[in-house]
């Protein structure tokens, strides 16, 4: 089940500098670990994390094994104009989870 | 080691009696975390705790079982049906003449009702249940029904909060009635009120149950902790809740 939390503004004036929050439930298992009987955990993070604004890509992020579990980020942008926030990140096996915020621009 | 040698001066000042926490002075953990923490529980957007309700969310309304019911076919919208729930559990459970908490309520109700699998203590879908049925009670303040049936229960749980345990040979009241004011080890001691649970731990890096935190102190005191489930933290958690009668609930809480 893919956990997200994705926050934007639902409106904002042209020009506004917006605040953007993404959050995802994922172990970012660091792969340095040992589990049982010494048995090595083997890795598995979110490699990258990236935002487009209406099909242009504002944000990206690459990620390491030192993240915490669920990590998230935050950052800011430029309304521009009114569409789809969309949110990519996309783990070790390329296993891509998305999200997207609908931000009204007037 | 530094842990350790706090931990010995903890010891020498626990001597002094265990009193009870004058009603006035109570705190919730919230009021010991850093300024950072209490910013990230108290933003729905940062708080991650609120991925878990989120799943919570999505379980409540999707059919599980035999029976083919969602948690919503037969409670509705959780918002109305589930406001107030938690705060006054664990309750009396006629049908097994004990008290139950709210994880085994949900429990029962899935096994019995939806004719599905248990869900096992501490696992996600789980945590997410109880974290979403919280989260529907949050600002509300924690009451404990005035039943005579968990008096003998809640006397229990009083016991064990001040009964000596473990190799540190520590008791509950040791160091949340006689010693919340200091620290051990770095980190604030706190009163031991379960406002927010489960909580998201930044330890844990997950959500986690009151009776996991439980098990935490337990093993750190080095004494053999409970199964999950046990009567014995049952009877805790209805002792702990009589204690924070009228705190706020804040599930999900985050505590470090």
């Amino acid at each position: 089940m893919s956990r997200t939390l994705v926050s934007a503004p639902k409106t904002a004036k042209a020009g506004e500098i917006v605040d953007i929050r993404a959050m995802i439930a994922h172990p970012m298992e660091t792969g340095y670990r040992m589990g049982p009987n010494g048995q090595a955990i083997p890795r598995k993070i979110i490699r990258h994390f990236a935002c487009d604004y209406d099909g242009e890509e504002v944000f990206s992020a690459e990620f390491h094994p030192a993240m915490s579990a669920n990590p998230f980020v935050a950052f800011s942008t430029v309304a521009t104009k009114s569409g789809m926030l969309t949110f990519r990140w996309t783990d070790d096996d390329g296993k891509i989870e998305t999200a997207s915020a609908e931000i009204a621009v007037s | 080691m530094k842990a350790r040698l706090a931990l010995m001066v903890l010891l020498c000042a626990g001597e002094a009696a265990a009193q009870e926490i004058p009603a006035a002075e109570r705190r919730s953990g919230t009021d010991f975390m850093s300024a950072q923490t209490r910013a990230v529980q108290e933003d729905d957007t940062a708080n991650p705790g609120m991925l878990w309700v989120l799943q919570g969310e999505t379980l409540w309304n999707e059919p599980a079982g035999a029976a083919g019911r969602s948690c919503a076919s037969c409670h509705g919208e959780a918002a109305t049906s589930m406001r107030g729930v938690a705060a006054r559990y664990p309750a009396f459970d006629a049908a097994s003449g004990a008290p139950i908490d709210l994880a085994g309520k949900i429990d029962q109700c899935r096994t019995e009702r939806q004719k599905a699998k248990s869900l096992p203590r501490e696992s996600e879908d789980a945590l997410g249940l109880a974290a979403y049925i919280g989260h529907q009670s949050r600002g509300m303040p924690i009451a404990s029904p005035d039943d005579a049936r968990l008096d003998a229960a809640r006397a229990e749980g009083k016991r064990l909060f001040e009964t000596r345990m473990g190799q540190l040979n520590l008791a509950c009241s040791s160091c949340h009635d006689a010693n919340w004011r200091g620290r051990l080890g770095g980190s604030a001691v706190t009163q031991a009120h379960p406002t927010g649970y489960p909580i998201y731990r930044l330890e844990w890096q997950a959500v986690g149950s009151l009776q996991r935190r439980m098990r935490g102190c337990m093993v750190g005191v080095r004494a053999e902790p409970f199964a999950y489930g046990a009567a014995e933290y049952i009877a805790l958690e209805l002792y702990l809740n009589s204690r924070a009668a009228e705190m706020p609930i804040e599930t999900p809480g985050v505590r470090p």
